[in-house]
C-alpha cells in the first residue's frame, strides 16, 4: 500500500505539469484560472473526507469554516487602520511588524494587517470556533450531527450576510495579494497564472501527503476502527472523543487554509462561499469520490468544479449537485470510483461468471 | 491478591435492578467466571467493569485504584482488555488491522508522529504488526491475517477478537460468552486457549453458559440471580450449592 501512495503521488505531480504544458502549448492557458480555483476547493473536500470518509462523522457546516477562514483574512487585509494610527495597539502592531502600507486603488494610502498575519490568525480563529462548535456537537450521531453542523453553516452564512464591516451582500474586495515569499505569491493577476496555479496544486499535493500519512498510521487505523465500531475501538483504549474533534478540527483547518488561499487569489470573498449549498456541494463531491477514497475526493473534486466554474453545468449548477447527492446515495453509496463499482460493471461487461464475492 | 475488587455495586434502569449490590474479588492469575440465568445481571456487570455503563453506588477497584468513574479506553490504559457478547470487529478492515487496533494503547504515534511519518514511528508500525502477528500465531490463526474480519466465520471472528483483546497485552481479561455460537470440538479448543492464557500470567473473568467449559477451567465461581450474588465458590462448591441447583434446574418461579 506505501508503496502505491508513491506512485500515485507521483503520477499526480506529473499530471499538474503535464496539464499546464498542454495548455500553454496549446494556448488555452485561460483554463488555468478554473483549475487553480478548483485545486482550492479540491483542499476543503479531502478535508471533509478525512471527516466523512474515514472518520465516519458528517458535516454540512464546511462552507462556514471556509468562510471563517476567508472573511477573516479578507477583513485583516483590506481594514485600513490610518485612522488608528495613534492607538498604541496599532502602534505595537506597526512595531512588530505584521501591518504593511499600500496604496489603495485611487492612490490613497492604506494601513492594512499583513497577509501572512492575517493567514495565521485566520488559521487559529478556525481552530477556535471548530473547537468550541466540535466540542458538544460531535457527541451528536448521524441525523443530530448533519443537523447541528448545518446550523452552524446557517449561522455563519447569515452573520457574514448581515454584518456590514464584512461587507454584507456585497462581501469584501480589493483583497490584496498574499505574498508567500519575496517574488512568489498568491493574486488572480494575469502574469501570475502559472505560478498560482502550481501554488495552488503544490498545497494541495502537500495536503494529501499530510492526509494519505495519517491515514496510513496508528491514528488513521484507530479513526476506520471508530467508523465501524464505536464502542469496540473505545474498550481498545482509543479515546473516541478526541480522535472525532481532532480530525474535524483538522478538515475545518483544511477549508480554511483554502478559503484564505482562494480569498487572496480571487482578490475577494463573498456571502456565497458560506453558503449551505457549497456545503451541501462538498458533501455531494465527497459522495461521488466514494467517502472513504481521498484520490477519489480529489480527482471528483477537481473534475466537478472545474465543470462548474466553466459554466458547463449551466444556470442549474446547485440543483446538479442536489442531483449527483440523490443519485449516488441511491445507486452507489460507496461511490462511483470504488472498486466495487467497476467490479460490478466488468461483471455486466464480461462473460465470466465466476468473480462473484471476491469482496 | 485481588487484582479487580468489586465492592456493593449497583445498577437500576428505570424501575429494574439489574445489579443488585453485588461484591466479589479476582486474585491475580486465576479464572473466574460469571454464570447465572438470562437476565441475571451479568452483561451489566461486565459493562459496570469496562466502563461502558457507571454504578449507581459502589465502587471497582483495579489493582487498589478505583475506575468506575473512568472511561472505556481510560480502563483499557490500565490494562484491562474486553471481548463482546456479540462480536463486535471492525469492519472493511482485515483480521490484522481488528488485531493492531488492540495494541492502541502500547504505542504512541499521534496526529504529528503520523503526518510526518518519521523513521521512529515507521518502527512503531512495524513493531505493532509484529507483535500482532505473533499473537495471532498464538492462537493459531495467522493465516487469516489478510482477510476481511468479517467475511470470516463465526468461529475464526470469535478467535480474531479474542486476539484483538490480547493485543492490548491485559492484566485482566473479560470475556462474554467466548463459547456462544460455536461448535463442541470449538469450544473445546476455546478452554484451551483461555487456560493457556492464565499460564501466560493473565487474569481471566469469563460469563458462559456451556457448563462443561465453566467447570473445566474455573478457578472459581460466581452465581448471580435477579442482579445479586447467590453463591461465590469453587466449581466443585458450586456444584453442590442448593440453592444454585435450584436455580437451574427448578426455575418455577420465573
Amino acid at each position: 500500500m506505501p508503496h502505491g501512495k508513491y506512485i500515485r503521488l507521483s503520477v499526480l505531480i506529473l499530471a499538474v505539469v503535464a496539464v499546464q504544458l498542454l495548455t500553454h502549448f496549446t494556448g488555452a492557458t485561460y483554463h488555468l484560472t478554473q483549475l487553480t480555483m478548483s485545486a482550492y476547493y479540491s483542499m476543503v473536500i479531502i478535508g471533509l473526507c478525512l471527516l466523512i470518509g474515514y472518520a465516519g462523522q458528517i458535516s454540512l457546516g464546511h462552507a462556514g469554516f471556509f468562510a471563517i477562514g476567508g472573511y477573516t483574512s479578507a477583513f485583516l487585509t483590506t481594514f485600513d487602520l490610518t485612522p488608528y494610527r495613534g492607538k498604541a495597539v496599532v502602534s505595537l502592531l506597526a512595531k512588530a511588524g505584521v501591518l504593511s502600507a499600500r496604496q489603495d486603488l485611487y492612490g490613497g494610502s492604506l494601513l492594512t494587517v499583513q497577509p501572512w498575519t492575517a493567514c495565521v490568525i485566520a488559521i487559529l480563529l478556525t481552530l477556535l470556533v471548530a473547537y468550541i462548535i466540535g466540542g458538544p456537537v460531535l457527541k451528536l450521531k448521524g441525523h443530530y450531527l448533519a443537523m447541528a453542523t448545518l446550523g452552524f453553516g446557517i449561522i455563519v452564512y447569515r452573520l457574514v450576510l448581515g454584518t456590514t464591516f464584512l461587507g454584507a451582500a456585497d462581501g469584501l474586495s480589493d483583497v490584496p495579494a498574499f505574498t508567500l515569499f519575496p517574488g512568489v505569491g498568491v493574486s488572480g493577476k494575469i502574469s501570475m497564472i502559472i505560478q498560482n496555479y502550481y501554488i495552488a496544486w503544490g498545497l494541495v499535493i502537500l495536503g494529501m501527503i499530510v492526509l494519505l500519512n495519517l491515514i496510513d498510521s496508528r491514528v488513521g487505523r484507530a479513526l476506520r476502527a471508530i467508523h465501524a465500531a464505536e464502542d469496540a475501538a473505545d474498550a481498545m483504549g482509543v479515546n473516541v472523543s478526541k480522535y472525532k474533534l481532532n480530525i474535524f478540527v483538522l478538515s475545518a483547518v483544511y477549508a480554511a487554509v483554502a478559503g484564505v488561499f482562494l480569498t487572496h487569489y480571487n482578490g475577494g470573498i463573498g456571502p456565497s462561499e458560506a453558503s449551505i449549498m457549497k456545503s451541501v456541494r462538498y458533501v455531494a463531491i465527497v459522495a461521488v469520490g466514494g467517502m472513504a477514497n481521498l484520490w477519489g475526493a480529489l480527482s471528483m473534486g477537481v473534475l466537478l468544479n472545474y465543470l462548474s466554474l466553466r459554466g458547463y453545468l449551466g444556470s442549474y449548477d446547485d440543483a446538479v449537485f442536489g442531483g449527483i447527492l440523490i443519485v449516488i446515495m441511491l445507486f452507489a453509496p460507496e461511490g462511483l470510483l470504488r472498486s466495487g463499482v467497476l467490479g460490478d460493471l466488468k461483471r455486466t461487461f464480461s462473460f465470466r461468471s465466476d468473480q462473484g464475492g471476491a469482496e | 491478591m485481588a487484582l479487580l475488587q468489586v465492592e456493593g455495586v449497583s445498577k437500576k434502569f428505570g424501575g429494574l435492578q439489574a445489579v443488585n449490590d453485588v461484591s466479589f474479588y479476582i486474585r491475580r492469575g486465576t479464572i473466574k467466571a460469571l454464570i447465572g440465568p438470562n437476565g441475571a445481571g451479568k452483561t451489566t456487570l461486565f459493562n459496570l467493569i469496562s466502563g461502558f455503563l457507571r454504578p449507581d453506588s459502589g465502587t471497582v477497584l483495579f489493582e487498589e485504584r478505583p475506575i468506575q468513574n473512568l472511561r472505556p479506553y481510560q480502563i483499557a490504559g490500565r490494562g484491562l482488555a474486553r471481548t463482546f457478547q456479540h462480536i463486535k470487529l471492525f469492519s472493511k478492515m482485515t483480521a490484522l488491522e481488528n488485531v493492531m487496533i488492540g495494541r492502541h494503547s502500547h504505542s504512541r504515534a499521534e496526529f504529528i508522529a503520523g503526518i510526518l511519518n518519521l523513521p521512529r514511528t515507521r518502527r512503531e508500525e512495524t513493531d505493532i504488526r509484529e507483535r500482532s502477528l505473533e499473537i495471532m500465531e498464538f492462537l493459531g490463526i495467522a493465516g487469516l491475517a489478510g482477510l476481511e474480519a468479517t467475511s470470516l466465520s463465526y468461529g475464526q471472528q470469535r478467535a480474531v477478537e479474542l486476539a484483538r483483546a490480547l493485543a492490548c497485552e491485559p492484566k485482566l481479561l473479560l470475556l462474554d460468552e467466548p463459547a456462544a455460537g460455536l461448535n463442541m470440538r470449538e469450544t473445546a479448543e476455546t478452554a484451551r486457549l483461555i487456560a493457556r492464557i492464565k499460564d501466560m500470567g493473565v487474569t481471566v473473568l469469563l460469563v458462559e453458559h456451556d457448563m462443561s467449559l465453566v467447570m473445566n477451567i474455573s478457578d472459581e465461581i460466581i452465581v448471580l440471580s435477579y442482579g445479586q450474588t447467590i453463591a461465590d465458590d469453587t466449581p466443585l462448591a458450586i456444584q453442590k450449592n442448593a440453592e444454585v441447583i435450584s436455580i437451574y434446574l427448578g426455575e418455577d418461579d420465573a
